[in-house]
């Protein structure tokens, strides 16, 4: 599938954000489709079913955490937030409202259209398995077989739990996964603020992982959101 | 030549008393000897004279005495409303002062300055005295002519007393006569006089012939037109005095008089007071009153000591400095007061005749003293005169003669009873072997224990009875109150006599120790009260501090009463609303605020009150009112109480004003530093953000317009450096926000337990493109606990210090980021090993839109570090800048361990 077959559907108010964006996204063969306010949004989103949506959280006729909620009820469409930055506590809403990432402002354009392909690809993995193998520094790691080994054929032994934690990030391999997801899913709905535990794992992995565990390249810190997995596939 | 240069300090109060003067209403008195010269006619005419001159005259309260041509003159003429009393009767009209304030004409008609205002009217007037009323009147800008006769003058008032043989209730101080900007003295040869009298014109015939028999008899008209062409003329000399001095043509006297005036308790007292006023004004000297309490004037009757209280009213009212000195010998406490204040000359009384109490004391009197040691001063003694001073003397004294504190109680009297007992029973074991001569020491010691432990009544009762036992029991015969042999009186004499000595001279010592007592706490109260308010944090602290020290003090319920914005003072009632005295009269309270002088108990105006008002005067404004309410009056009527009172009232004031300018100047502070960094934001953002922003308009309008006649790789160079410019552009407009918003506050944190080596990891992912070219060496001991702390914005404050240390230094150069653990906090250390300050101060690195290099080409407009400090400051840490030897520069940062910080390890499971 080529990207021109691919629609993105802009939901800003801002018409000069809107301009430069479409005129990447096209320079990238994506077709764009703009909505300047919440409301042409959704119905932009059940009319013309794009394949991914940006949403900004500042838009005028309403609160773009409620638009997502409202999306999410019908719709598996990956959803991208615009914010301002020094919003965290809007992201981590977003995010569990069901946007799948996020992008601060100001925000460089190749770092946006990699967020989008990423969203994208996952969008359409939903429906397959989640990859059952993939490599993170040196290490290939095997989640049905659970095995990491290097090339040279060196293992490496993460506990179950590591496995759980690697799992979920992978699961949305290239994206945020909020705290209270991982912690959610890992310890279950009773651990949610227990973050320590979560930081120390992470720690830990990153020790076993990484190359430099103090110049992490993988096991990526969101500080205030969450963490994000990125695989050298 | 006789010219003196004038003195600038003379020079300067004088052009400080014109301008006080230039702004106050002239004050003109008609003055005459008696009723009936013609001084409300004078005035009328002179009034009516002005009125034609088109001066907006008003006639505020002139008494017409039925006297037709001083009604014709009132004719024409508009009159103020008058205060009546309930029952408008008009006769007891009262000038209305508030209606003359408002009317505000340029020129006031009030008869009778010297009258004293009628209590039953409505609403109650606010002065006793309509001097008062005019001093207020005048201070409003408002010209104002009366009438005074010389009798009423306050210092004459025992002289016309003397002439007439009547005394005056209604006084004037001398102070508002002498301060009158003009006296024009009304003069009726005493024949004119009588014959107007008769003819019915001053009085209506009746009430003619009763003041001719009485006040007005030829002898005393003509001795009072006698004093009061002696007061003008007085006056008419110190007019010259003043010019002379005022031109400079004076010549320095050898130094300046100086007054003293003792009194006592006695009748001369009052008599002594004008006295010395007549002898000050003739010296043209200052002139202080003393009284001296004595502990044999302590012991006086409540009423009598009471008196002092008028006594130094009445000389406060003449002009006189007054003081009350505290001594066992008045001469004494005179003479080294005198000393101290350099006085000249000393007035005393004439002591009384003596009686054989006195000569028993063996003690001269105190004037007598005076004589003997003053050697420094001239003493002049004053005449006693009867017949003046009978109002006092006919007071009752009353039958307490020892002050309260010193009241025996009866286990005192058993107590003595019980000394004799002992004493007697001793002796008896004594008697067969000592002679009659040591049993007299034993009953001697009995009396001076009980004197020593219980005071003189029951010390006088132990001699008594020492007597009578020594006489019944030892001497012969025995059981027989018969004394055989003459010598044992002489004994009985004695023993009686130095049992009273013993027992007259401890109830002194103690009485004197406890007025020394008293001064000393009061003096110890006014420094306590200084020093918490000198302490005091913020005012209300003051404010707290200073009700409970006055409250203490004065045993009385205090408040501080202050202004809102439009200077009416507010009855603080929630915060007093226990208090009574919080229904505190505000009118009172206002009055004493507007004008800067007390009010209420203890003064002239409004003195019917319970409270006392008291302005709170500073340095630049009167800051409020302090309203005191005491338990009991006497407290305050003293007059040196209420100057204590006063003294303490000035101590709080200028604590407030302290306060209050301590404040203004850090806010003026602030200010100023608010106005600074705005220049230099200013100038920042004109260096800063104007240079990228016109790269990137013309950049950017080069490209939309021209795009046709640019070749490919030009159109690239261009728009890359719009790019360039536009980042830089959002770089400093992102650190300014953060920076005003951390700056004002708006910022909470969002404190969780963070690893700085993850946040060090996360920083350093966030700037590895920028950070390729440099060699990070990083030490962050794994055992490091977590820190409670902000993530996101500790990693700002990281990343602005990378970026600096990225921006400063050269590719290749080194970057270590070490971290350590101290007692209760967490350092971290950014060092490199580049070019180091270059000679800046490292600490103004940390100030908003400073630059290690002014206007360089790296760019950044110097808000990095001041962000950080700002960060970290906000985290309760501390971050500094030092050279990093041999070069290159260290940001040094400590971030406090937290209480809940949990150590990395026990994280695990």
């Amino acid at each position: 599938m080529t990207n021109a077959s691919r629609a993105v559907l802009l939901i800003e108010d801002d018409q000069d954000i809107r301009n430069v964006l479409r005129s990447a996204l096209e320079l990238e063969q994506y077709r764009v489709i703009e909505a300047a306010t919440g409301a042409r949004g959704i119905t932009d989103i059940k009319s013309h079913r794009p394949d991914i949506a940006i949403v900004d959280l500042g838009l005028p006729d309403c609160d773009g955490v409620d638009l997502i909620r409202e999306v999410r009820g019908w719709s598996k469409i990956p959803i991208v937030v615009l914010s301002a930055r020094t919003q965290e506590e809007q992201i981590v809403h977003a995010l569990e409202a069901g946007a799948d990432d996020y992008i601060t402002k100001p925000f460089g354009m190749r770092e946006f259209i990699a967020r989008m392909r990423v969203a994208l690809r996952h969008g359409l993995r939903v429906h397959t398995d989640a990859q059952s193998s993939f490599k993170v520094g040196r290490w290939r790691i095997d989640m049905a077989k659970r095995l990491v080994v290097d090339d040279a054929g060196e293992s490496l032994h993460l506990t179950p739990l590591e496995y759980r934690l690697i799992e979920i990030l992978s699961n949305h391999e290239g994206m945020v996964v909020t705290h209270r997801q991982l912690l959610t899913e890992a310890w279950g709905p009773g651990s949610v603020e227990h973050t320590h535990y979560l930081r120390g794992y992470m720690k830990q992995l990153r020790g076993k992982l990484e190359d430099d565990p103090a110049r992490p390249r993988h096991l990526l810190t969101e500080t205030g959101v969450g963490y994000r997995l990125v695989v050298d596939d | 030549m006789n010219s003196v240069r004038p003195d600038p300090d003379r020079l300067l109060a004088e052009v400080t008393a014109k301008e006080a003067r230039a702004h106050r209403g002239k004050l003109k008195i008609f003055f005459g000897a008696n009723a009936g010269v013609g001084k409300t006619f004078t005035m009328l005419e002179d009034a009516q004279r002005r009125k034609t001159a088109g001066v907006d005259v008003v006639v505020g309260y002139v008494e017409p005495h039925g006297r037709v041509e001083t009604e014709r003159l009132l004719a024409g003429l508009e009159a103020l409303p008058l205060l009546l009393d309930e029952k408008g009767v008009s006769d007891r009209a009262e000038f209305n002062l508030d209606a003359a304030l408002a009317r505000k004409p340029q020129l006031l008609l009030v008869d009778e300055l010297a009258h004293t205002n009628l209590s039953g009217v409505i609403p109650p007037p606010r002065h006793e005295k309509r001097w008062q009323d005019i001093e207020e009147v005048l201070d409003a800008g408002i010209d104002v002519y009366t009438t005074v006769n010389v009798q009423h003058l306050e210092s004459l008032n025992d002289v016309v007393a003397q002439i007439t043989g009547v005394q005056q209730r209604e006084t004037l101080p001398d102070r508002v006569f002498e301060e009158a900007d003009e006296v024009e003295l009304i003069d009726l040869p005493p024949d004119d006089l009588l014959q107007r009298l008769q003819s019915g014109k001053v009085y209506v015939a009746d009430q003619a012939q009763r003041a001719m028999e009485g006040f007005f008899r030829k002898g005393n008209l003509i001795a009072l037109r006698e004093l009061a062409l002696r007061k003008t003329a007085d006056r008419v000399d110190q007019a010259m005095r003043d010019y002379r001095k005022q031109e400079a043509v004076y010549r320095p006297w050898g130094t300046r008089e100086r007054l003293l005036v003792c009194v006592g308790p006695d009748e001369q007292a009052e008599q002594m007071i004008r006295a010395g006023k007549r002898m000050a004004d003739g010296m043209n000297a200052e002139w202080i009153v003393v009284y001296v309490e004595t502990p044999h004037l302590l012991r006086l009757s409540e009423t009598k000591r009471n008196h002092r209280i008028q006594l130094m009213r009445l000389a406060e009212s003449l002009g006189a400095e007054t003081v009350t000195l505290g001594g066992s010998s008045a001469a004494s406490e005179i003479l080294e007061y005198g000393r101290t204040r350099n006085v000249t000359r000393i007035l005393a009384g004439k002591p009384k005749s003596r009686n054989w109490l006195t000569i028993w004391r063996g003690s001269s009197s105190t004037t007598q003293q005076l004589i003997q040691h003053a050697n420094d001063f001239d003493v002049v003694v004053v005449g006693r005169n009867e017949s003046v001073s009978r109002s006092v003397a006919d007071e009752k004294p009353d039958g307490d003669i020892a002050p309260p504190s010193q009241k025996e109680r009866w286990p005192e009297y058993v107590m003595a009873i019980g000394a004799t007992i002992a004493a007697t029973l001793l002796c008896w074991f004594m008697y067969p072997t000592f002679a009659h001569a040591n049993l007299v020491m034993v009953y001697l010691l009995a009396a001076a224990i009980v004197a020593v432990r219980c005071g003189r009544k029951p010390a006088i009762l132990t001699s008594v009875l020492n007597v009578l036992a020594f006489d019944v029991v030892f001497v012969p015969p025995h059981f027989s109150l018969a004394v055989s042999d003459a010598q044992y009186l002489l004994t009985f004499a004695i023993m009686l006599v130095v049992a009273l000595i013993i027992g007259n001279l401890n109830a002194s010592v103690r009485l004197q120790a406890k007025v020394a007592g008293h001064r000393e706490r009061r003096t110890a109260l006014l420094y306590a009260m200084s020093r918490q308010l000198s302490i005091a944090q913020d005012r209300k602290a003051m404010e707290h501090a200073a009700i409970s020290h006055v409250s203490e003090v004065f045993e009385c319920t205090t408040t501080l009463l202050f202004p809102d914005a439009a200077g009416r003072i507010e009855s603080n009632k929630e915060r007093h609303s226990r208090d009574k005295l919080m229904s505190a009269d505000v009118g009172a309270a206002q009055w004493s605020f507007d004008h800067g002088k007390a009010a209420g108990l203890g003064t002239d105006t409004l003195a019917g009150s319970t409270i006392s008002y008291l302005p709170l005067i500073g340095a630049k404004r009167t800051l409020g009112v302090l309203a005191a309410k005491p338990r009991n009056k006497r407290r305050i009527m003293l007059p040196e109480q209420f100057r204590l009172l006063e003294t303490f009232a000035a101590q709080i004031a200028l604590a407030l004003e302290r306060s209050d300018l301590a404040d203004q100047a850090q806010a003026a502070e602030v200010r100023a530093e608010t106005e600074s960094v705005r220049n230099s934001l200013l100038a920042s953002l004109s260096h800063d953000l104007r240079t990228p922003l016109s790269a990137v308009v013309g950049g950017a309008a080069t490209l939309a317009e021209r795009m046709e006649d640019l070749r490919p790789n030009e159109r690239l160079s261009l728009a890359q450096t719009v790019h360039k410019a536009a980042t830089h552009v959002s770089e400093h407009v992102t650190s300014m926000l953060d920076l005003v918003q951390l700056e004002s506050g708006g910022i909470r944190l969002r404190r969780d337990s963070y690893e700085i080596d993850e946040i060090v990891g996360t920083v350093l992912g966030r700037l590895q493109d920028r950070l390729r070219a440099h060699r990070v060496m990083i030490n962050i001991p794994t055992s490091l606990p977590a820190l409670q702390i902000d993530g996101k914005l500790i990693g700002q404050a990281f990343e602005n210090i990378l970026d600096n240390a990225i921006k400063y230094t050269s590719p290749g150069c080194e970057i270590r980021i070490d971290a350590r653990l101290h007692a209760d906090e967490v350092e971290i250390v950014f060092a490199d090993n580049g070019p180091g300050f270059e000679a800046t101060s490292p600490e103004t690195l940390f100030k908003k839109f400073e630059r290690g290099k002014k206007e360089s080409a790296v760019g950044g407009i110097g808000l990095g570090l001041a962000i950080c400090r700002a960060i970290i400051e906000l985290h309760n840490g501390r971050i500094w800048a030092e050279e990093n030897p041999p070069h290159g520069a260290a940001i040094h940062m400590m971030l406090p361990l937290s209480k809940h910080t949990e150590h990395a390890a026990d994280n695990h499971d």
